[in-house]
């Protein structure tokens, strides 16, 4: 190439690039059972698409030849059949995410499986699609899976459907049994509320009505399915929708900053505008909005930006920040629409956690409404709730949380359910309305444990336990900690080293054996107040590893806080607050943590704080800021 | 419904917008739900755009975790300068780990093969590092378009107390709700580049000017032809087989990694823009500069499972 032509070809490139910037992107998905020819359409559309490079045909021509079901010829289904368990079983058993493009739209397609035992996997990809292609065999039209199919779609959301009436060829490629399948599924349909519904008569294998027009259907007049997928008009519902903002992270890199970072779930935001903590329903105007490519003057839903407001008022994550003229719903019981995801039934009464945008919460299942028979719609009494089904639910929640009907809103409406356990995700759920206290939720009887003690105050019990030198900053920091959190309606009690050796402990020394004893009994109380859902405080040198391992041992899994004041010693001897180092100097006190004896410093504390002209505010702060972080400040 | 015939609704976010919101807000689930998350940074044009991302999502903030590149020792020797400038110019923390025991092994891809060689220095290498550190979360730049056992995978991928992938036992994932729980010792890898793919990436690139490592442009370059892929002799550890000799050729990497594994490709391409209209009259695929893939056709979801990347 001349050095004139490269240029030319490169100005190209770059202006193509550019035109690039506005291809719009859609998401669908395509649902049907293993003989409908699901993959085989997909295969079909990356393969027309081009996107299929040389060396994955390469690849797949020799794979056909182990696996493949049509003879001599490519099997595109086999390009799109993952994992290799399913290849072995000849069926689609996870959902899989494909990508094609073309000059108007990038297409991510959501490939998941049809059979009623894979219900869990089609609502995973609807849950982040705009439209769903509806697979039905010609010679079998309307199956009890594609009722399945629409509802669910319709459930999670989606608002244009394709009827994809496949196989057509082995149908005569047959106007009348099209347009019967087509009125038949018009009909059914009519109960949702689809905005655009398509029907296309296709044969996948032989490309008719994919890309390109099928040469034996001269009778139909419509789009292919690329052109419909390439136009179909898919408003945004979250643009109209009022501004909703789930606070994800507090970005403070210094104390001149402090914004809020999060997904526009909803709306649009412009400086100036008024925002109302949703809660609280405190109140603040927007300063500036930082957007991916730096400050901007407004942004919309969709964008991942960082918010600063004119006021300093608390707001941390799982706060949402919404419109002042449109509030949501705020409630601690709701109910919704649930599809259980777990080989585990999911049981009334019992506790799981729920995770609604960025917000994460105790929940439980105070009565299932109804079931209901995803063939025939049926509503069904029920007790529990087995993997794949669908039931409407109501919902107590250990604390209040902010949140906007399903119907309304996608993001705010949304949340998914966590085992306490496992840990694994065991259902999904789409909220309907809030239930107001009145309306008299009938409880479960429950004993009186721990859990019951906690959730009714309404936080997670925990032992923060401030170690560091004499000096260092440990009690005041605990008690502006504890002070804040009375504020804020925690329960709360502090054990501070001096004050426990003058009761409980008078009896005890300054020995090694006195020295473990009185840790022990610490830690002991500690347990008992944390059994009774308190947040404990502690605030004790305990120089010792061993020592601070022992208290953490007595306690279970997450409750125990270390949190590290770690002051350099120069520092602490200079504040020398009640005169001891003086004291150690001239020999007055023994084994003084730091002079004469070692101070082992923690390794992995859960909150490290470099305790070096910081302000013991900010500091308490950013221990609270752990707190909520993980879920003990659960309201 | 006038806007019919156009197609695009003009209020929609476009792609690349949509895709690095997505990202960003993944990134910040994994700063803001993980104790002590890592960024896996291999150098590559992958990880660029992933650490871009990251960049973005804390500003003013830096990111609040540490990037960790396993070194093979293999390296191409710009990716390793290139490596350092990055990390100094972002003023972020970089850890490197090479496997110890590999390394007093002379483990290398010429007289171990590429399979044990990877095993070793990389899977072995990074859950090595992961432990030290004692990382619940790691970020990697993988995208769902690479290869197909990654089309399945989750944004938030589990992995056990063994880095051990279950692809059969994968957490539900949906809306943009990821589940961050892990007990002790379990950790998640995350991959907000899911959605991704290798158009988009270079097309964000030249969009955002991002730094790249030169040897994804054409220059001329030593390399010998060996099992049909160009090996650019990069240092003297490369002993020639017999019959081969080094040419001068101008060519490109599409991918990076240890060097005697990864293959070049002949290429005029030398500017941003030529290497996208070169990508998008493409008939071979990406991974096809890889060694490592050529085994069998599903060893990337045998890798997985034992805890690659």
């Amino acid at each position: 190439m001349t050095a004139d032509v490269k240029e030319a070809a490169e100005t190209a490139v770059t202006d193509y690039i550019l035109a690039q910037e506005t291809k719009d992107q859609l998401r669908f998905l395509t649902c049907g059972s293993v003989d409908d020819g699901k993959s085989t359409l997909i295969g079909r559309l990356l393969y027309d698409t081009k996107l299929i490079f040389e060396d994955q045909l390469a690849a797949l021509e020799r794979d056909s030849k182990k696996h493949g079901t049509v003879g001599e010829d490519i099997d595109l289904a086999l390009l799109v059949d993952g994992l290799e368990a399913e290849r072995e079983q000849g069926i689609t058993i996870d959902v899989a995410y494909r990508f094609f493009a073309t000059d108007k739209r990038k297409f991510i397609v959501a490939d998941t499986p049809g059979h009623e035992q894979y219900t869990r996997n089609m609502a995973t990809g609807a849950s982040t699609a705009d439209l769903a292609v509806l697979l039905v065999d010609a010679r079998n039209g309307l199956m009890v899976q594609t009722r399945r199919h629409a509802f669910i779609a319709s459930l999670l959301g989606i608002r244009h459907v394709v009827l994809a009436v496949n196989k057509i060829d082995l149908a005569g490629y047959s106007e009348d049994r099209f347009n019967e399948i087509r009125k038949d599924f018009e009909v059914f349909a009519n109960g949702f509320d689809f905005e655009t519904l398509q029907a296309i008569p296709m044969s996948a294998r032989f490309g008719d009505n994919v890309t390109a027009k099928g040469q034996n259907m001269d009778w139909y007049q419509g789009p292919t399915l690329l052109e419909h997928l390439e136009t179909v008009e898919v408003g945004e519902d979250a643009l109209e929708a009022p501004f909703r903002f789930p606070v994800q992270w507090v970005n403070r890199p210094n104390l001149d900053f402090r914004g809020y970072s999060g997904t526009i779930a909803s709306g649009r935001v412009a400086t100036g505008d008024e925002l109302v903590v949703a809660g609280p329903a405190k109140i603040s105007k927007v300063k500036t909005i930082v957007g991916a490519a730096g400050e901007v003057p407004e942004a919309r839903a969709g964008e991942a930006v960082t918010i600063t407001l004119e006021d300093e008022i608390d707001i941390s994550r799982g706060d949402l920040l919404s419109s002042t003229a449109h509030r949501p719903d705020v409630a601690d019981q709701f109910a919704a629409h649930v599809i259980w995801m777990s080989d585990e039934p999911l049981l009334p009464g019992r506790p799981y956690l729920l995770k609604i945008g960025t917000r994460t919460v105790t929940a439980t299942v105070s009565e299932i409404k109804h079931k209901i028979n995803v063939n025939t719609f049926e509503h069904v009494a029920g007790k529990t709730l087995e993997l794949n089904e669908i039931a409407f639910c109501n919902f107590a929640l250990s604390s209040s949380v902010p949140f906007d009907p399903y119907e309304a809103n996608r993001s705010t409406g949304s949340f998914i359910l966590i085992d306490r356990m496992s840990n694994a995700t065991v259902g999904a759920g789409m909220v309907w309305f809030a239930l107001r206290r009145a309306s008299n939720i009938h409880w479960q009887a429950l004993d009186v444990d721990r859990t019951a003690r906690s959730e009714k105050l309404g936080q997670k019990p925990a032992v923060l336990w401030f170690t560091g030198l004499s000096g260092s900053g440990k009690s005041t920091i605990a008690s502006i900690v504890e002070k804040k959190l009375h504020i804020d309606g925690r329960h709360t009690y502090t054990l501070d080293g001096d004050n426990v050796r003058h009761g409980l402990n008078k009896d005890l020394g300054f020995t090694d054996v006195d020295r473990v004893e009185n840790i022990r009994r610490v830690g002991e109380v500690a347990r008992l107040f944390t059994d009774a859902g308190l947040i404990t405080l502690v605030s004790f040198i305990s120089p010792f590893k061993a020592e601070r391992q022992m208290a953490r041992d007595l306690l279970g899994e997450g409750e125990f806080v270390e949190v590290f004041v770690d002051t350099p010693i120069e520092v602490c001897r200079q504040r020398d607050p009640k005169g001891l180092y003086a004291k150690a100097d001239r020999g007055e006190i023994k084994n003084f943590t730091g002079i004469d004896s070692p101070y082992e410093a923690p390794e992995n504390p859960e909150v490290h704080i470099r305790n070096v002209n910081r302000d013991p505010e900010d500091i308490a702060e950013e221990v609270i800021a752990y707190l909520r972080e993980r879920g003990f400040l659960n309201s | 419904m006038n806007m019919q015939s156009h197609g695009i609704t003009p209020e929609r976010l476009s792609n690349l917008k949509r895709l690095e919101a997505e990202s960003i807000h993944i990134i910040r689930e994994v700063a803001a739900e993980f104790s002590n998350p890592v960024m896996l940074y291999s150098i590559g044009k992958d990880s660029g755009v992933m650490l871009h991302l990251a960049m973005k999502a804390f500003y003013p903030s830096r990111p609040p975790f540490p990037l960790l590149h396993v070194d093979t020792t293999w390296k191409f020797r710009d990716m390793i300068r290139f490596r350092d400038d990055t990390a100094k110019r972002l003023g972020l923390d970089l850890l490197v780990h090479t496997n110890p025991e590999g390394l007093e092994k002379n483990i290398n891809p010429f007289d171990n093969g590429s399979s044990v060689h990877t095993h070793i220095m990389k899977t072995e290498a990074l859950k090595q590092a992961l432990d030290k550190y004692g990382f619940d979360a790691a970020f990697g730049g993988a995208r769902r378009d690479e290869e197909k056992s990654r089309a399945k995978e989750r944004v938030f991928s589990f992995r056990n107390a063994n880095h051990g992938w279950d692809p059969k036992n994968q957490r539900p994932e949906l809306w943009n709700l990821y589940n961050a729980r892990v007990a002790k010792g379990e950790s998640i890898r995350a991959f907000p580049l899911s959605n991704w793919t290798e158009l988009d990436i270079w097309q964000y690139i030249l969009t955002e000017n991002i730094p790249m490592v030169p040897l994804y442009l054409a220059a001329t370059r030593p390399v010998v032809e060996r099992d049909g892929m160009l090996i650019m002799v990069d240092d003297d550890r490369m002993k020639l087989l017999p019959g081969e000799i080094i040419q001068e050729k101008k060519v490109r990497f599409r991918t990076l990694g240890c060097y005697p594994l990864t293959g070049a490709i002949e290429s005029d391409a030398d500017t941003l823009p030529a290497i996208v209209r070169e990508m998008l009259i493409a008939r071979t695929s990406e991974r096809q500069g890889r060694l490592i893939d050529k085994d069998e056709s599903a060893s990337m979801e045998k890798k997985k499972r034992e805890g690659y990347f």
